[in-house]
């Protein structure tokens, strides 16, 4: 192929040039409206350059949003698509792209980002910690995701979209079935934000143990934070192996490489895996600390503490090592060994027991306690019916010979989006709006996100039931269209009227976000739902400090005791404070990160080697670099404090 | 800074505390990084295609003057943090140098070792067994060879700024990494070439 012809597109349509008009207008519009306004510096200095975990979080939350709505437009495509049969909406190859970026906007480039800014955000503050333990890391985390995110996004406006499925099985995924750059952009993308995910793992897992504050031993951790302790774990265990995945994907497809070939040795079967090693624990990564979520939100709206804490932990743990024993459950029907088959058969069903406890404890904290129904509450009791049935048809699936029955259908579809959205959107919607006003110092407007929960709860149950049966009647899944007599219309109709009650839900989360930015009151309280832990014992929003003086802490729910047992949570007077200082290192790298991805997409070779040596170059000035960070002085806590008007409440 | 002096310089702040552990566990998914690789690379040893196997490519000289060296080196790295702990730079700087010398003498042993299995027919390319070896190899090389360049700027720094808590954490860090691809290459030596030999 000739140099310029690798970045046309495969099969542009009308759809593609409208979203490069799109693109490129919106790239215009926010270089036009920065300059207007002169926030160009504000950008530079608040946020490109921020080390603090909070505002990484926020940073995060918007790119997770911002995906949401990529992925769910793919959603609701492929519906339209198959809403009505032999449709000509989209072509065969459209829809392998579709069904494949979907996957992993959704998997990688949204739930993932939106565990990682709840996380970012709200575990210092839970453990009362100043900051996370490698501030910098943590900046370079969130800018290797990005620029891999977005090195991902470009592909179908350049050079063309993966479309060998989230899986990216080899041989499909190889040079010759397809040609096309997509596949690079898939192994490329996902490598750098993959890198990044790593080292927000190794940075969690030493923050945790290291920076609890005084009194917080592990067995008094809040739930959210045992559950990203563990899921950090997961994260260094599991992502090396993504990465050696990949980078031998990558070989194949670029240095021609013979790992996953059929000729010369090479061995398909090794990629499925190596990715399913990666990819079960990930599915894990994303639902433990939507579980922690859960867990924090539905006592406080039950006014109860949570029932059952130690098995909850234990639960987790268990989960987490089972969590590699099972992934073999992704290829049934590929051809192995009965007893191989028997064995993760058995493994994977194990895994609903420790569940089972959880939905349990959930429901016990509920029992008794007296319950608000509130947006994130309603988010967490509409997940425990939800995510119940998700597992019973898991175990379903798990019954390895029942399984080529159900194997690449629609069942399998609605299986697997029933555990993920009640479990993983419904927490990190319920968790945002809860810990909205300690982001941003309003609270969303409960109306309009009740409306926003409605719509969602229809219209995923609309979506998704439905294909369990046509899917158990035998309809394919990534199949771009099926014929009239299979019958398959009707329900598929009502499928896409359920994804388009869902596209309205989320219209109304982001109605819910302009309205209130524009309505709400700014003078909220500094613990507005009553909650339980520590986070709610700082201000509304988060000043930069976290908390003005370390906080004492004696039992599961300090926060709780400061408020109604008379426990002092804040000793002593305040001290300067030591703080790391921004740095626009990280933001810089990652871009460079970019360049260099975008080089080896293409093989522009020159470029390539600009950009590693780019890379070095900036490790070896952060090598070089001093930095002691700098203090807070004691006036200026006195002034922010006296604005919130003082910390002695809990004293 | 509060500095604890009761501690060696390396663990005497807060920070470095967190980076020795912080590094600890990233050591840990290095762990994960090669194990992968190992997975793989016995998956594939008798996948040659037509390709050569192991045993008509692997020679024993190069081989054992690599482990030679990098043996060495790790023990001597050993002798350098020796040194620093009693606050000897000048010995420890020397030590320092001596450790990135073998290893450079390594990285030129393994690259005529590899020249050599191109020359008999052994590339890349050649079968899932070639690709996987070079791969092997290759990242624990590329991994040596980032470190002669980490361990020239630890040095420099060393030798400008002084023995000082940060630069004493660095050099600490950095002979960890050291002796974690030692024991890597321990694995490679037995594994790939001892038993590829047989
Ligand atoms: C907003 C509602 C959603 C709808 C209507 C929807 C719909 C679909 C459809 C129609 C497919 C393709 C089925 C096929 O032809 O094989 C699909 C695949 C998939 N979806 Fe979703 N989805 C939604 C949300 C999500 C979310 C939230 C996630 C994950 C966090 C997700 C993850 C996936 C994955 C991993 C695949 C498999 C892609 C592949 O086959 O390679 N989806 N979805
Ligand atoms: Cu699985």
């Amino acid at each position: 192929m000739g140099f310029f012809s690798r970045f046309l597109i495969p099969n542009p349509s009308p759809v593609i040039y409208s979203s490069m008009v799109a693109i490129g207008v919106t790239v215009l519009l926010i270089i036009v409206g920065l300059t207007h306004f002169k926030k160009w510096f504000h950008l530079w200095s608040g946020w490109l350059t921020t080390v603090d975990h909070k505002r990484i979080g926020i940073m995060y939350l918007i790119s997770a949003l911002l995906m949401l709505f990529r992925g769910g437009v793919d959603a609701v495509m492929m519906r339209a698509q198959l809403a009505v049969p032999d449709n000509k909406l989209l072509d065969s190859q459209h829809y392998n792209e579709i069904f494949s970026t979907h996957g992993v906007v959704m998997i990688l480039f949204m739930a993932m980002p939106y565990i990682m800014a709840l996380m970012n955000f709200v575990v210092p503050l839970q453990i009362g910690a100043r900051d996370v333990a490698f501030p910098r890391l943590n900046a370079i985390s969130f800018w290797l995701f990005f620029m891999g995110a977005m090195l991902f996004n470009i592909s179908f406006v350049i050079g063309g979209s993966p479309d060998a499925g989230w899986s990216s099985y080899f041989p499909l995924a190889g040079n010759e079935f397809s040609p096309h750059v997509g596949t690079n952009y898939y192994m490329i993308g996902i490598q750098i934000a993959g890198i990044g995910t790593l080292m927000t793992g190794i940075n969690f897992l030493t923050t945790i143990l290291k920076m609890r504050a005084p009194g917080m031993t592990l067995m008094k951790l809040p739930m959210f934070t045992w559950s990203s302790l563990v899921t950090s774990i997961i994260i260094i265990f599991a992502f090396p192996v993504l990465t050696v995945a990949l980078i031998m994907g990558t070989m194949d497809r670029l240095f021609a490489t013979k790992f996953f070939t059929i000729t010369d040795g090479g061995m398909d079967m090794l990629w499925a895996n190596l990715f399913w090693v990666w990819g079960h624990p990930e599915v894990y990564i994303l639902i433990l600390p939507a579980f922690g979520l859960f867990s924090e939100i539905i006592p406080t709206f039950s006014r109860r503490n949570l029932y059952g804490y130690r098995s909850m932990v234990a639960s987790m743990v268990f989960i987490s090592i089972y969590s590699f024993f099972v992934w073999t459950h992704h290829f049934f029907t590929m051809g192995q060994a009965a007893y191989v088959n028997s064995i993760f058969s058995i493994t994977t069903m194990v895994i609903a027991i420790p569940t089972g406890i959880k939905i349990f404890n959930w429901l016990f904290t509920m029992w008794k306690g007296r319950i608000r129904f509130t947006v994130p509450m309603l988010y967490s009791i509409g997940f425990i019916p939800l995510f119940t049935i998700g597992g019973v048809t898991g175990v379903m699936l798990a019954m390895s010979a029942a399984d080529y029955q159900y194997h690449n259908t629609m069942f399998l579809v609605a299986h697997f989006h029933n555990v993920i959205i009640p479990g993983v959107v419904f927490a990190v919607l319920g968790a945002g709006t809860y810990y909205w006003p300690k982001m941003f110092g309003f609270m969303l407007n409960e109306r309009i996100g009740k409306w926003a929960f409605w719509f969602l709860t229809i219209g995923f149950c609309l979506a998704f039931f439905p294909m369990y049966i046509t899917g158990l009647d035998g309809q394919a899944r990534r199949m771009y269209t099926f014929s009239e007599s299979t019958g398959f219309g009707p329900l598929n109709m009502i499928s896409f009227i359920g994804t388009a009650l869902m596209a309205i839900s989320f219209v109304l989360i982001v109605y819910t976000i302009y309205y209130s930015i524009r309505h709400a009151s700014r003078d909220v309280s500094d613990d507005p739902w009553d909650a339980r832990s520590l986070e709610w014992a700082t201000h509304n929003p988060v000043p930069e400090y976290n908390f003005a003086i370390i906080p004492q802490v004696n039992s599961r729910e300090t926060f709780w005791d400061a408020k109604y047992k008379g426990h002092e949570l804040f000793k002593g007077d305040y001290e300067k404070i030591h703080m790391p200082n921004n740095t626009g290192g990280p933001f810089i790298m990652s871009c460079i990160f970019f360049v260099f991805g975008f080089a080896l997409v293409f093989s522009i070779w020159f470029l390539a080697i600009i950009g590693l040596i780019g890379i070095f170059v900036c490790m070896a000035y952060r090598s070089f670099e001093i930095d002691h960070g700098h203090y807070i002085s004691v006036e200026e806590i006195k002034e922010t404090e006296a604005k919130f008007g003082g910390v002695s409440k809990w004293k | 800074m509060e500095i604890d002096h009761s501690q060696p310089l390396e663990y005497s702040t807060e920070q470095n505390r967190l980076n020795i552990l912080g590094f600890w566990i990233f050591l840990g998914a290095e762990i994960m990084l090669f194990g992968t690789l190992f997975a793989s690379y016995f998956t594939l040893v008798d996948r040659t295609g037509n390709g050569p196997i192991g045993a008509e490519i692997f020679e024993i000289t190069p081989v054992l003057a690599e482990t030679f060296l990098l043996l060495t080196s790790s023990f001597v790295i050993g002798l350098g943090i020796h040194a620093m702990r009693l606050g000897n730079k000048k010995a420890m700087l020397t030590f320092f140098v001596i450790t990135l010398l073998l290893g450079v003498g390594f990285i030129g042993f393994e690259i005529t070792e590899f020249i050599t299995y191109y020359r008999e027919g052994a590339t890349l390319q050649t079968s899932a067994f070639t690709s996987m070896l070079f791969t092997t190899l290759g990242t624990h090389g590329a991994h040596v060879t980032l470190g002669l360049f980490w361990g020239s700027f630890i040095i420099l720094q060393v030798k400008n700024r002084g023995l000082t808590p940060e630069t004493a954490n660095k050099s600490f860090i950095f002979s960890l990494y050291w002796h974690f691809l030692d024991i890597v290459w321990i694995f490679i030596f037995t594994f790939i070439y001892m038993k590829g030999m047989t």
